[in-house]
């Protein structure tokens, strides 16, 4: 009886030590709910939402603080996406800017004074330019968050719709009449 | 005689190949104008090097591939670039990409050819870099560069299977092509062989095609080539398809997601094999190939035809029949509606169906799927259409992608034998490009994420570094006080320099006006030697007038100080 006793509470504090170490060990840094709710949103970074960013919009979600459907960029099917990871109901959009299509920056680089204040907005570094020298946009890195636009002293950063070409067209969903039997 | 095995499923459609295969191929006649794409092939577009307005010769490059996996665009004769421009092109889209117009000149002058009698002395590296130059690419459909997939080590390869299979209807012209360069398409075999280092070639043909079986029989026989076999192999839709060809001939079943040649096969066209041959040994590029026009025209038959042609310049050629509504490229089971009539011959171009009514009735409406699973039974992939539907109707994407959807080939057959007459295939083709649309933006996302957390980190990293600095020069600067204290003066204060952060700041004050007044004093206005007293009462008046905008400055400095 004593030997048995003895054996479980060997046993008990064995396991207990292992899932205390492993506890130690294996500790996982920050929230991972953050990082799961930052893969799905669309990392334009642009503040829509009314975070400084998708990382903080991604915190304040995951903190229960901020609502599902206010990112513009991510459209209806972001709030899909979050709705199912998060085990939430759907919600129609709910942010201040309405979601638009997305486009990128282009500098009209004639009017371009160099002042470098885009460069300082821009979140992800897509543009190029040094003091007093033209500045750029790198369409392929741009994420048309639109930061760069009001910064501008001369207007001249206009936001384009990307344009439908032959390497991003999408087969259309088929649609066709259904007839009911006679 | 050889083993043949099966592929799961397949249909048989009316071949509708005899209108067009009993006339030989002919040159199509030089049309007015030809519009080439540059982004003919898979992988990324040619570059332009020419300009409007230059003459060039037939053969010259005029797209130079761009990047490890694209192609090379040549003028398909001579003449003068008319535009560089965006214009509509032979795409289901109806997109405008960008074009070389070219306005032959009649002259049809070839450039400086090199022919090569012995290609067997050239690098396996000279072969692909010449194959890549020549912009050979697949012909069968694919458009895949050629040069990337003739890459392989020694003992890799096993089997070189050269496609004339054919399966789909009114499709005739690599029929044609093996009746009359069976020679030719043995020779680029014998190339692709050598690259590949494969053992053993088998030419797939399909058993209603005994002219060209026959052909090709003769000139292996004739050309001695070894280890060569012409193979028939049973009529079955889509028994053309390269996985399915493989099947049949081999036995080898291509898993998903695994490539042939990690299974010691490597698949080309015939018509992409004659293509290489000409690249290598005439050093001719790839300008044109050959072309059936068939469907709703009084003398269906096989042309060849330049890459650029107008699409109804060509087919005015085969006595167009009224009642025309539109081209199709390729055949009825896998070919696309073409936006306009205009577009041009590209790369991928086998055959034109003039489309009317009374040959490709409007179908039938669709009825709900009722689950019979015929399509399942059809289906060469042998995937379950029916689910595939199920989720891409439902835009259900994940799940789809789940049920393989990526393996299915857009053969058609389950549309063909669907009793509700659904669209099968336009659900699948919308589902694949979603897929690929949201992967890309997750790409993005991905790349603006990183590009995002890096400029954080470089922010903070900058902020760090200045604070560092700061507090470098300012250690440093003590460290001279402490330096020139410890000479003249006494001992105390700069024991502790640390306690005595104001003299510190003074002493920087200080260093500052004096290095200020050195650089001032250092500085001589220039010309103010011998000087007429005119110049003389001139810069006294000046001065007069600066000392009083002085004081004048220091009253409202003053003023501004009370207030």
């Amino acid at each position: 009886m004593l030997n048995a006793l003895l054996a479980m509470a060997a046993i008990a504090i064995l396991l207990g030590a292992v899932l205390g170490y492993a506890a130690i060990k294996f500790r996982v840094e920050g929230n991972p709910l953050v990082d799961k709710i930052d893969a799905v949103l669309p990392q334009t970074q642009c503040g829509q939402c009314g975070f400084p960013g998708c990382k903080p919009y991604a915190t304040a979600i995951a903190e229960g603080v901020a609502d599902i459907n206010l990112c513009p960029p991510g459209g209806d099917e972001g709030i899909h996406k979050l709705a199912d990871l998060l085990g939430m109901e759907y919600k129609p959009f709910g942010g201040a800017t309405q979601p638009k299509p997305k486009s990128v920056a282009i500098i009209d680089e004639s009017n371009c004074i160099g002042c470098t204040l885009c460069i300082q907005a821009c979140p992800v570094d897509a543009i190029v330019g040094a003091a007093k020298q033209m500045h750029t946009i790198i369409a392929s890195e741009c994420t048309g968050c639109e930061l760069c636009v009001p910064p501008c002293p001369v207007d001249c950063i206009s936001m384009v719709p990307i344009e439908e070409s032959i390497a991003n067209w999408k087969w259309k969903y088929p649609v066709y009449a259904l007839t009911a039997s006679k | 005689m050889r083993t043949l095995y099966q592929f799961h499923g397949g249909i048989h459609p009316p071949t509708n190949k005899t209108q067009s295969n009993h006339t030989p191929i002919k040159q199509a006649s030089l049309p007015s104008k030809l519009v080439i794409p540059l982004h003919q092939h898979v992988g990324s577009s040619a570059k332009p090097i020419v300009e409007a307005g230059q003459r060039v010769l037939k053969g010259e490059l005029i797209g130079a591939p761009d990047g490890h996996l694209s192609s090379a665009v040549h003028a398909p004769t001579s003449g003068t670039i008319s535009a560089i421009d965006m214009q509509i092109v032979a795409h289901p889209s109806g997109i405008p990409d960008l074009c070389i117009t070219l306005i032959p000149d009649g002259l049809d002058e070839w450039i400086h050819r090199e022919p090569c009698d012995d290609w067997c002395a050239l690098s396996h590296t000279e072969l692909r870099h010449r194959l890549r130059q020549a912009g050979v690419v697949g012909l069968g459909g694919a458009v895949f560069p050629s040069d990337v997939k003739l890459y392989s080590h020694k003992h890799k390869i096993k089997t070189l299977v050269l496609n004339g299979a054919e399966c789909e209807p009114y499709i005739t012209c690599d029929d044609l092509l093996m009746r009359e360069r069976a020679t030719e398409i043995l020779q680029g075999a014998q190339i692709m062989r050598a690259l590949l280092y494969a053992e053993e070639v088998l030419i797939g043909i399909e058993d209603n095609k005994p002219e060209a079986i026959a052909a090709m029989r003769a000139a292996v026989t004739e050309g001695c080539h070894e280890r060569m076999e012409v193979v028939a192999v049973p009529t079955i839709y889509p028994g053309g398809g390269a996985k399915q060809l493989i099947r049949v001939l081999t036995g080898i079943e291509v898993a998903a997601g695994v490539r042939s040649t990690n299974l010691g096969v490597q698949c080309f066209n015939v018509a992409t094999a004659y293509s290489a041959w000409r690249a290598i040994g005439h050093s001719e590029p790839l300008i044109s190939r050959i072309v059936t026009i068939t469907g709703n025209v009084g003398h269906p038959q096989n042309f060849e035809a330049l890459i650029g042609t107008p699409m109804d310049e060509l087919v005015a050629q085969a006595q167009p029949l009224p009642g025309t509504t539109g081209y199709i490229m390729g055949g009825p089971m896998m070919g696309v509606l073409m936006p306009s009539m205009q577009v041009g011959v590209i790369k991928a171009t086998n055959c034109i169906i003039a489309a009317a009514k009374n040959l490709f009735p409007a179908p039938a409406p669709a009825l709900p799927c009722i689950r019979c699973t015929r399509c399942a039974e059809v289906c060469p992939s042998e995937l379950q259409p029916q689910e595939l539907y199920w989720f891409s109707k439902a835009k259900n994407l994940d799940k789809a992608e789940d049920y393989h959807l990526f393996d299915c080939i857009e053969c058609g057959a389950c549309s063909y034998v669907c009793p509700s007459n659904i669209p099968l295939v336009q659900y699948y083709r919308f589902a694949k490009s979603e897929i690929w649309a949201q992967e890309a933006s997750q790409k993005a996302a991905d790349a603006a994420r990183e590009r995002h957390e890096f400029r954080e980190s470089r922010i903070e990293r900058e902020k760090r570094e200045k604070a560092e600095k700061l507090a470098a020069k300012e250690k440093a600067a003590i460290e001279a006080r402490a330096l020139r204290a410890e000479t003249p003066q006494a001992v105390v204060s700069s024991a502790r320099p640390d306690a005595d952060p104001e003299n510190t700041m003074q002493l920087k004050i200080q260093l500052a006006i004096d290095h200020a007044k050195e650089q001032a004093a250092a500085i001589k206005p220039k010309n103010t030697e011998q000087l007429t007293p005119q110049q003389l009462a001139e810069i006294a008046d000046i001065e007069a007038r600066r000392a009083r905008v002085r004081e004048i400055a220091k009253d409202v400095t003053h003023i501004d100080g009370h207030s």
